[in-house]
């Protein structure tokens, strides 16, 4: 059997993103909020293995609770978006045909809206939050979700079974929880895991503009717009959030193409 | 007859679209919690004084009323006043398109230049050493935030080696050309970047695929090379799904824009729109998004007529 490669590196990373979120609910190496003077932008050491903010903050507790922070943001909004998206994708694709144009319709709309725009609108309206970057990127993510969702539940309702149950007298919902949602949980799977990735990279985007996580609560992206003060004097100091927001995002991407290299045979060979 | 039936249907799509997301602007910033003519006369503001105010701006009239008040004026190119500055809206955004469009519009082009090429490149070279570099590269550089960029490219470029701006526009714009185009390099760069990495891959995907049809074999068989059996053969058919991805990618463009310009303290619309969300000037917020997602759609409609030009097939789902 071929090692999927992509899939085991996916997961390395994630899991390393995951330990960090983890580990901040037990253990920091320093309050992450205890501000320093004397220690201002102070360079790596055994003490402080990344260094210090201009507070005195120690940079590893920031990036190890800012972990939480991003992938809370993350799975919540990827949360919403997979509720929101297999609802609309398949109650549009069981839906009658007059009532699917207008549906298939507004999929289209909110896809076409840029996410981190419609998060700025909401921030205008609300005033930014974390709760409100959710909200928005849950929202965005969701047209996505469900434009897959109601393709694929599309080609599971043509499949021959499903006419079989039909004929057998099966209703609309015994063939959505005996057919489609089984067959179609794969796919959500590499979907779900993809879009963590996305909503990672709008979250980090959010914050660096000042419309995600609030401070102090810490978050990579703020650190990276923090850091970006002190280019001159302390430029290693902007190295650590970027790195770490790579590595999440890469790993739920290479997740996300592992899983669907191993559910799916056909793409083992052409790998596109 | 086909092609008239498909363009017909578009433009409809289009003029929805229009409709129904300006709908959704209207409201979502209109049924604020607060009254917009209180917000601007603070705590201290008379109830007489608000009352005259929601007059003069006919916040009192029903909000149907309003909002076609308001549709019909952009489309006749009227986005309202700021209720703040009391400067015109459609003026501020011409203003700052000079920067917003510029960088766009340079950026879209550098990352199509040097990532449909590459893409190929990398489909070609398909497991050989520098065809997996190229797609791990690109792999990588979906993962990397615009912004990273941004200041990893100031600090090389401009805190180590000094030799670009680290931010910001001439005063003058673009009437002191050099330094207009010395403040561009790097955003439209860092923009480029992270647009790029998403069409290489595409472009990646789309080759492989194309190098694996009948006709390509085909084509190879009468004696052809694999480059030229690509260029006369597969360029138009791996473009098609290109195109497309860059149909989606404006949305992307666009949102990438507004961080570039925070990131390099660029004054174009993007940065205008956050200081707009920041002081609560809901009118410009309101005319921007609207004229943002205007220019969004009507993208994604020229690019579903090309798509539909180069490819018949998609006029016949449509």
């Amino acid at each position: 059997m071929k090692v999927n490669r992509t899939l085991i590196m996916g997961l390395t990373l994630v899991g390393f993103t995951l330990v960090l979120a983890i580990l901040s609910f037990v253990w920091t190496p320093y309050d992450p909020l205890a501000m320093n003077p004397e220690l201002s932008l102070s360079k790596p050491s055994p003490k402080h293995l990344l260094g210090t903010d201009v507070f005195g903050r120690d940079v590893l507790s920031n990036i190890i609770v800012g972990a939480r922070s991003t992938l809370t943001v993350a799975f919540f909004a990827v949360l919403i978006s997979m509720i929101f998206g297999v609802l609309v994708g398949v109650g549009t694709a069981i839906s009658p045909k007059w009532a699917q144009t207008p549906a298939i319709f507004g999929i289209d709309i909110v896809l076409a809206l840029p996410s981190v725009l419609f998060a700025i609108v909401l921030a205008a309206v609300y005033g930014p939050s974390t709760m409100t970057a959710t909200i928005a990127i849950g929202v965005a993510l969701s047209a996505a979700v469900g434009q897959v969702t109601r393709r694929e539940t599309n080609a599971v309702l043509q499949a021959d079974y499903v006419m079989a149950a039909t004929s057998s007298g099966a209703g609309k919902g015994r063939i959505v929880r005996r057919h489609v949602l089984p067959n179609i949980r794969a796919s959500l799977f590499v979907q779900a895991s993809g879009a963590i990735a996305v909503a990672i990279l709008a979250e980090s985007t959010l914050s660096y503009l000042g419309l995600g996580t609030l401070p102090p609560t810490p978050s990579w992206g703020r650190m990276l717009a923090e850091s970006q003060q002190f280019l001159i004097v302390d430029p290693i100091l902007a190295l650590w959030p970027g790195l770490v927001i790579v590595i999440a995002v890469l790993g739920f991407n290479l997740t996300g193409d592992g899983l669907r290299e191993a559910l799916d045979p056909t793409l083992r060979r052409s790998e596109t | 007859m086909n092609t008239l039936w498909y363009v017909v249907r578009r433009i409809a799509i289009l003029l929805g679209s229009l409709v129904v997301s300006s709908i959704v602007v209207f409201l979502l910033l209109r049924l604020l919690p607060g009254d917009i003519a209180q917000a601007k006369l603070g705590i201290d503001g008379s109830p007489e004084a608000v009352e005259q105010l929601r007059e003069q701006y006919g916040l009192n009239r029903p909000l149907v009323v309003q909002y076609l008040d308001w549709l019909g004026g952009a489309l006749r190119g009227d986005l309202g006043t700021s209720f703040i500055s009391e400067v015109s809206v459609t003026d501020e955004l011409q203003r700052k398109a000079t920067v917003t469009l510029p960088l766009i519009a340079t950026s879209a082009t550098l990352a199509v230049l040097f990532a449909i090429p590459l893409g190929m490149l990398a489909a070609l070279r398909f497991r050989k050493w520098d065809g997996i570099a190229i797609s791990a590269t690109s792999q990588l550089g979906i993962a990397v935030p615009a912004f990273w960029v941004g200041v990893i490219l100031i600090t090389i470029f401009a805190v180590q080696l000094g030799w670009l701006p680290a931010g910001g526009f001439p005063d003058a714009g673009w009437s002191d050309t050099p330094a207009a185009v010395r403040s561009m390099i790097l955003p439209a760069t860092t923009l480029a970047l992270a647009q790029g990495a998403m069409l290489m891959r595409f472009a990646r995907s789309a080759t492989i695929d194309v190098l694996q049809q009948d006709y390509f074999r085909t084509a190879r068989a009468t004696g052809l090379t694999r480059a030229q059996a690509l260029r006369i053969h597969g360029v138009r058919n791996a473009l098609i799904p290109v195109i497309s991805v860059l149909g989606i990618q404006i949305s992307t463009l666009i949102v990438g824009a507004i961080v570039v310009e925070s990131v390099f303290a660029l004054p174009g619309i993007g940065q205008m729109l956050l200081q707009d969300v920041a002081i609560r000037d809901y009118t410009k917020v309101m005319g921007t998004v609207l004229a943002t997602t205007a220019v969004v759609f009507t993208v994604s409609f020229l690019i579903d007529i090309v798509l539909g030009w180069l490819n018949p097939k998609a006029r016949q789902r449509s």
